[in-house]
């Protein structure tokens, strides 16, 4: 089997109750991926369900706030469940089938894997429990209440910061127990090998649209493909589809949160330092004794201490290179995207939008970027409409939690 | 002179029974306290002591030792703390090891912290999320300072996994009794039995079984098979549900003496 590693980064670094099973998924994941019945059944969910391939849609107006550059919007915010997470979730799914498990258990920090992963368990007949942070479950509403509707159980973490780095943990113990019967369906591109590598090669369909995509419209590379990275899994699918051509800048935009110099902030490659957390190398938001540092975001998708340890290893190299953006300037892309191009994104998402703004004005007029609107932003309306201080009036005010209509 | 667990196992050997290993995270409920509930811990019968490196993501532990951890760690229990817990417990008589998740030591330094566990007296690391595979670096400081390599086996690893857990062990075998997290359990699985006898035939090291084991009825049941009985949560909950520190020590004390008793039997 493949070690696992980028570099220094990624590995395995996990209690041994759970080597069997990571053996197991590589095993699968290996032989299914040279099985073409397996490839063909995720290729026409994918066309049939999720309803791929989705459009690159060239966003003339936003374009003028991104230096005049030409900026397309891949519109993963288009598939089936709004977000990109759907890719990565019916291939596991179909992985738990081929390994005979009934169950599968997902973390979600923002909602939308935890509601791609209850939609494909309800699609194939499958048991599913989510954990999520209790913070997460009041920034996520929505989000929740979608998950039980899909028929599955959502588990509300209160240990630590009861964000998406605790219900990874939760996660963990519960797949350690139930680990028989059951597959953890992790959301993004870390934790232990291979999920690293699995979750980006169920992603790598972005990235292959997309380069097709633009050479069809503009018959040439883009300069720059550009996404938002909390763990990393869109990103890591747009850029997967760049990665051998050199010219094409690949930049990733981090939560800056209140901003760096604040401490508040999920800044792993400005703030952080190489480390292991759940059960990868990689760059971690930590203290100098290795304790896990607490993070911030306005984004719940955003806000995790880690990142995907391929990210880490592309950072060291230089082949992609990731910049901070403030939750102020990812809620003023939010707001320009809605008002220019009719498309409101999710919240992590936005910080994509505005590395565009960003890079746009760096290249320039002639220059083509390419950014992931890897989700859409049903689920934050009640989060933006307290940022703008939009009035919700009476009747959408009943439906939110007492501190929500408290504006914490 | 470090005393190591290799003494401590010749030792229950000699007198025809099991070692008793007990956990306690450095630091819980505080610095102060964590020392005086460990050296109750060893003058009521228990052999080793397993000292917690608090960290603030156990994922292998249940909530019982998450809330310790998260105490010992409000209480400012930092790497310099813990080793300086292990140098007073050692002092008073302990033979000490440190169990640790990898990334606090990997944050510290693994030369540095090797050398300083054995300035401390300590013994041997567990270290629960590191691998036979992600052990080099850690397989070169711990040699160079006498320290043990405490590998885990558990009831999912093959035959042929044991055997690459056990050649780069030493001191002894951690088997964990069940598939799942730290935590009292009403029964201890039969799960244990097997695995101890496969990973006898793979080596001769002291074999010890952790996970659940909470009364002296369950350790007299594994002592019949294995070389160590190793309690954590139990100790964690009597520190938790004590009123004073005095009842504290009292109920630490009270359970050791249950459990010496247990692997005696």
């Amino acid at each position: 089997m493949t070690n696992g590693h980028y570099g220094p980064y990624g590995g395995r670094f996990v209690p041994e109750a759970l080597t069997a099973a990571l053996d197991e998924l590589d095993a699968a994941f290996r032989s299914a991926k040279e099985d073409s019945a397996f490839m063909q059944e995720l290729r026409a969910l994918e066309r049939d369900y999720t309803g791929r391939p989705n459009p690159l849609t060239y966003a003339k107006r936003f374009s003028e706030h991104c230096g005049g550059a030409r900026v397309y919007l891949k519109r993963e915010d288009l598939n089936h469940t709004g977000s990109h997470k759907i890719n990565n979730v019916l291939g596991q799914a179909l992985l738990t089938q081929r390994m005979g498990k009934k169950r599968m258990i997902a973390e979600t920090g923002a909602g939308q894997h935890g509601v791609a992963t209850a939609t494909a368990a309800a699609l194939f007949g499958l048991e599913c429990t989510v954990y999520m942070g209790l913070e997460d479950t009041r920034r996520q509403a929505l989000n929740v209440a979608r998950m039980k509707l899909l028929g599955a159980e959502v588990i509300p973490v209160t240990a630590g910061s009861q964000t998406l780095k605790d219900a990874i943990n939760e996660a963990m113990r519960d797949w350690v127990a139930s680990v028989d019967t059951t597959h953890y369906v992790l959301g993004t591109v870390t934790g232990p090998a291979p999920f690293p590598e699995m979750v980006r090669y169920f992603h790598s369909v972005i990235g292959i649209e997309a380069r097709e995509q633009i050479l069809g419209i503009e018959g040439r590379l883009p300069d720059a493909v550009v996404a938002c990275v909390g763990g990393g899994s869109n990103a890591m699918g747009l850029f997967s589809g760049f990665m051998d051509d050199e010219q094409v800048i690949l930049r990733g935009y981090e939560a800056g949160g209140d901003g760096v110099e604040t401490g508040r902030h999920s800044a792993r490659f400005s703030g952080g330092t190489p480390g292991v957390l759940h059960g990868a190398r990689t760059y971690v938001m930590q203290d100098q004794w290795g304790q896990t540092a607490p993070s911030h975001s306005i984004s719940a998708g955003m806000d995790y201490p880690g990142v995907g340890p391929e990210h880490a290893w592309l950072h060291d190299t230089g082949r992609a290179s990731y910049e901070p953006v403030t939750d102020a300037e990812a809620m003023e892309a939010f707001a320009i995207l809605s008002k220019t191009e009719g498309i409101i994104p999710a919240i992590e998402t936005a910080h994509g939008l505005a590395g565009a703004m960003r890079i746009g004005k760096e290249l320039g007029p002639d220059s083509v970027v390419i950014v992931n609107l890897s989700g859409r932003g049903d689920k934050d309306v009640a989060t933006a409409a307290r940022w703008f201080g939009i009035d919700l009036g009476s009747t959408v005010t009943n439906e939110l939690s007492p501190e929500m209509r408290e504006g914490r | 002179m470090t005393r190591h667990v290799s003494e401590a196992f010749a030792i229950a050997k000699s007198e025809n029974r099991a070692a008793l290993i007990g956990y306690l995270p450095a630091g819980f409920p505080n610095p102060e306290l964590s020392v005086k509930l460990i050296n109750a811990m060893v003058t009521s019968g228990v052999d080793i002591i397993e000292v917690g490196l608090p960290y603030s993501d156990p994922l292998m532990d249940g909530p019982v030792i998450q809330q310790a951890v998260d105490q010992a760690l409000a209480a400012g229990t930092t790497t310099d703390v813990v080793l300086d817990i292990v140098k007073q417990v050692v002092d008073a008589g302990a033979i000490a090891v440190v169990m640790s998740y990898w990334n606090p030591i990997e944050r510290y330094g693994v030369e540095r912290f090797a050398a300083g566990l054995e300035a401390a007296g300590g013994s041997g690391v567990i270290a629960p999320d590191l691998t036979p595979e992600e052990s080099g670096d850690w397989s070169v400081a711990s040699d160079a300072h006498f320290v043990d390599r405490i590998l885990m086996v558990a009831p999912s690893s093959t035959d042929a996994r044991i055997n690459a857990i056990v050649s780069v062990t030493s001191g002894f075998v951690y088997a964990a009794s069940t598939m799942g997290v730290t935590g009292a359990r009403t029964t201890v699985s039969s799960g244990a039995h097997d695995l101890v006898t496969r990973t006898r035939a793979a080596t001769s090291l002291p074999i010890a079984v952790g996970l659940g084991v909470s009364t002296g009825d369950q350790a007299a049941e594994i002592a019949a098979y294995a070389d160590g009985v190793i309690v954590g949560s139990a100790f964690v909950r009597r520190v938790l549900d004590a009123a004073n520190d005095e009842a504290a020590i009292e109920a630490v004390s009270k359970l050791a003496q249950e459990l010496a008793a247990g692997v005696r039997r």
